[in-house]
């Protein structure tokens, strides 16, 4: 410090550097840009780049072609396919998942994805080719300015205009995009960039003087929410996609167990711990089980572990949890009192904090407590969970259908889903029992993510089955992406839920617009026509007799196959929290 | 000065951040998508190479401007943001007027309100003599009404820069931060 006072105008030498690179892992002399691109993609580790060509990424492609053995590129069908599959794969394989387009539209195609993974925290990392430097600004053909339109839904991105850049853009991306609280990074390199010759070395980055993305667990922090807990009366956890991020389900588990806390589970966090657990008692937001809602409201101390108080989950928030002290534990600093204000903020990833935690806390048990859940539980069952699995026509139930899956597949299987009412009863019935299985889109709310994100799962993790459910009007929005799955021969499996309606938003029309049914009748085409046309093997269901049968062959069969199953048309997805409501006023029909 | 609506107060929010392509479009993302008027902002090069200061005067209320500076220290090319209300910075602001040199003869009220101003002349030109005023806004605004009537063909103000009167040095910060940091 003495030092450090003398030279009051210089920062420390341990800031000095704007970006510490590590050792040289890759290097060759006199190569194009466009070669570099791959060499530091390989460098990264990637496996496979979801993509789409065109003229200002052209170079990059013609080097992709002499590494096509190593680096294997998935020509996906629109641009917007390509970061919805990058979401997927980054979510199964715990790593940023990469798609690259080329600059105008195809960088504009992009940013429905960009922006779903900024918003659900998922590492992708987009590579853009952008018009030559001369021409910047010049309204060139397929000119567009793709680093102003994706600065507010990218953590961080770039543009390269010189071969030299590239490698360092790239090691900076990645570490960016995978590093703290998860996020999209683009890169959008012009392609002057690209053809460019210049001698190649590779360094990943490991530090950047501005960049904080995660601190030490502060352990008296710690402390003071172990004593929180420790005195509690009715604890209760909420665990969020920051457990799935940090891979914290043991620790969760664990945590639940010995201090006897209920957890439940925001939609991102589906899948961190298992439905069939004792101290599960389910999930939040506005479609989520009543209990964990309802008590949210009487629990005295609050645990929320990476997760971010979306109003999805809090409702009206001057009618949330206004009785409890808030611990919060999240790694991003900006979360902390954004939406709720916390007794006690950890600010650290959530496995390493738990970590610190869990020798702290006291084995407790809240008999009282837990039973309180239980009687929700018996209020939901009756209310709601019964009428989902009467039917009321010879059209098989939503939650029918998501049952015998979830049966079928043990709860085993990766699920993705569209957004919307099958979204719901998907995450509400499928009985999730193994970790990064809930493959959707939470923030954003993406129509048209499940198939692309779908795809980029199975490829991800071609061990598992993965089954996209899927809404009659999700799937319109990027089914052509079926045309990925027939081209590289992805076995996929879609469970097409089709009610011939635009249903979340017929819901809200029948329960808040007197149910005027402004633009929700949807007319369809032949789902299973459509499918076969893309060599599919698709089969229609209209009746609960052969749905079994039917889902049967469809998880037995070892390529793609596609099943439409038509469900009750007009079939509603309760508990609500109504917008605007508190998680007090939850809706049961 | 913009009025300040119901529990909105004015702040002054210093970023200080790495001399970067683009960094200024996504620091006023962050106050557009709030919908928040920027009423000045001036950036310029700090006692630290490399390292660039912003300052911002924004109106806003009480709760919400810590989590705005919270989400502009996120962005991984800013090194560490501040609000301050104006009572903990010193601030200045520059502002030119431009006369016509005529307004100046045969009587000496413009020169006078020069010296009661403490305004100084900087350039003299057969057609016009441009007038240069530091302090703030009230007290060049001040100027600027005075000089109305004498016929101000230009007027121009500079956005607010200011310095805090903590003494906590931005380096002790940034090794805060470091030290609380995990990489």
């Amino acid at each position: 410090m003495g030092m450090l006072l003398q030279e009051e105008a210089e920062l420390s030498t341990a800031i000095n550097s704007q970006t510490l690179m590590g050792e040289c892992i890759m290097e060759k002399k006199g190569i194009s840009g466009a070669e570099a691109v791959v060499l530091s993609l390989l460098a990264e580790g990637v496996e496979c780049v979801f993509g789409y060509p065109g003229g200002a990424i052209m170079p990059v492609y013609d080097a992709l072609y002499d590494y096509r053995d190593r680096l294997q590129h998935f020509l996906v069908r629109h641009e917007q396919g390509a970061a919805h599959a990058a979401q997927g794969y980054a979510r199964v394989k715990r790593r940023a998942g990469v798609c690259m387009a080329t600059s105008g539209p195809g960088a504009t195609n992009l940013i429905t994805g960009i922006a779903d993974a900024m918003i659900d925290s998922t590492p992708i990392v987009c590579i853009t080719g952008q018009v030559g430097k001369h021409l910047l600004g010049t309204d060139a053909f397929q000119e567009t300015d793709v680093i102003g339109i994706s600065m507010p839904i990218t953590k961080w991105n770039y543009q390269v205009t010189r071969a030299e850049e590239i490698p360092e853009a790239i090691a900076k991306a990645f570490y960016i995009a995978q590093s703290g609280r998860p996020g999209p990074v683009l890169v959008d390199i012009t392609k002057n960039a690209q053809t460019e010759i210049f001698d190649f070395q590779y360094r990943k980055c490991t530090k950047i003087r501005s960049y904080f993305p995660k601190r030490k667990v502060d352990l008296s922090a710690v402390e003071r929410a172990a004593a929180l807990i420790n005195n509690a009366e009715r604890p209760f956890m909420l665990i969020g996609h920051g457990v799935v991020l940090s891979g914290a389900q043991a620790e969760v588990k664990e945590m639940a167990e010995k201090a006897g806390i209920p957890v439940a589970s925001t939609l991102l966090g589906l899948s961190a711990m298992s439905v069939h657990h004792p101290q599960y008692v389910g999930y939040l937001g506005m479609h989520g089980n009543y209990g964990p809602n309802v008590l949210t409201n009487e629990c005295d101390v609050l645990i929320a572990v990476g997760m971010r108080f979306d109003d999805r989950v809090t409702g009206r928030l001057d009618g949330y949890a206004k009785q409890a002290k808030v611990i919060h534990i999240e790694i991003d600093p900006a979360e902390i009192d954004k939406n709720v204000k916390t007794e006690v903020a950890v600010v650290a990833d959530a496995k390493e904090a738990l970590q610190a935690l869990l020798p702290l806390l006291e084995v407790k048990r809240y008999p009282e407590w837990m039973a309180k859940f239980k009687e929700c539980d018996a209020t939901e069952r009756e209310k709601v969970i019964l009428k989902d699995f009467a039917p009321t026509t010879s059209l098989p139930k939503m939650a029918e259908v998501i049952r015998m899956l979830s049966q079928m597949t043990q709860g085993k299987a990766i699920i993705a889903t569209d957004v919307g009412q099958h979204q719901m009863m998907a995450t509400r019935y499928y009985e999730f029992d193994e970790p990064y299985s809930n493959i959707t889109s939470g923030g954003l709310g993406t129509m048209g993510f499940c198939l692309p994100a779908a795809i980029g799962a199975k490829i991800g993790c071609p061990d598992r089955q993965v089954v996209a459910v899927i809404g009659d009007g999700g799937f319109q929005m990027t089914l052509q992406e079926l045309g990925v799955i027939m081209q590289y021969n992805i076995p996929v499996k879609i469970l097409l839920l089709n009610n011939n309606f635009l249903g979340m938003v017929r819901q809200w029309q029948q329960l808040f617009f007197e149910r005027r049914y402004s633009s929700v009748d949807i007319q369809n085409p032949d789902f299973v026509k459509l499918a076969e046309s893309y060599y599919i093997p698709a089969r229609r269901v209209d009746n609960r007799e052969e749905l079994g049968k039917a889902l049967e062959e469809m998880l037995n069969s070892q390529s793609a196959y596609f099943l439409e199953v038509m469900v009750e048309k007009e079939d509603n997805v309760f508990p609500m929290v109504p917008s605007g409501a508190s998680v007090a006023e939850i809706r049961l029909e | 000065m913009q009025a300040l609506e119901e529990n909105q107060q004015r702040y002054t929010v210093s970023i200080f951040t790495e001399d970067k392509v683009g960094l200024l479009s996504r620091i006023t993302a962050i106050f557009t998508r709030r919908k928040i008027n920027v009423d000045s902002l001036t950036v310029s090069e700090t006692e630290n190479k490399g390292i660039s200061r912003f300052t911002v005067v924004i109106r806003t209320t009480p709760d919400r401007i810590g989590v705005i500076v919270r989400q502009i220290e996120k962005q991984v090319e800013v090194l560490k943001a501040f609000y301050y209300s104006d009572e903990q910075i010193v601030y200045q602001e520059l502002a030119l007027y431009k006369m016509p040199t005529e307004a100046f003869a045969g009587s000496q009220v413009v020169e006078k309100i020069i010296r009661d101003n403490y305004a100084r002349v900087i350039t003299i030109e057969p057609e016009f003599i441009v007038i240069e005023k530091t302090g703030h806004e009230e007290e060049t605004m001040k100027l600027f009404n005075e000089l109305k009537p004498y016929g101000v063909l230009s007027f121009v103000r500079s956005g607010r820069i200011a310095i805090a009167k903590p003494m906590k040095l931005l380096k002790v910060h940034l090794e805060e931060l470091e030290n609380i940091s995990a990489f």
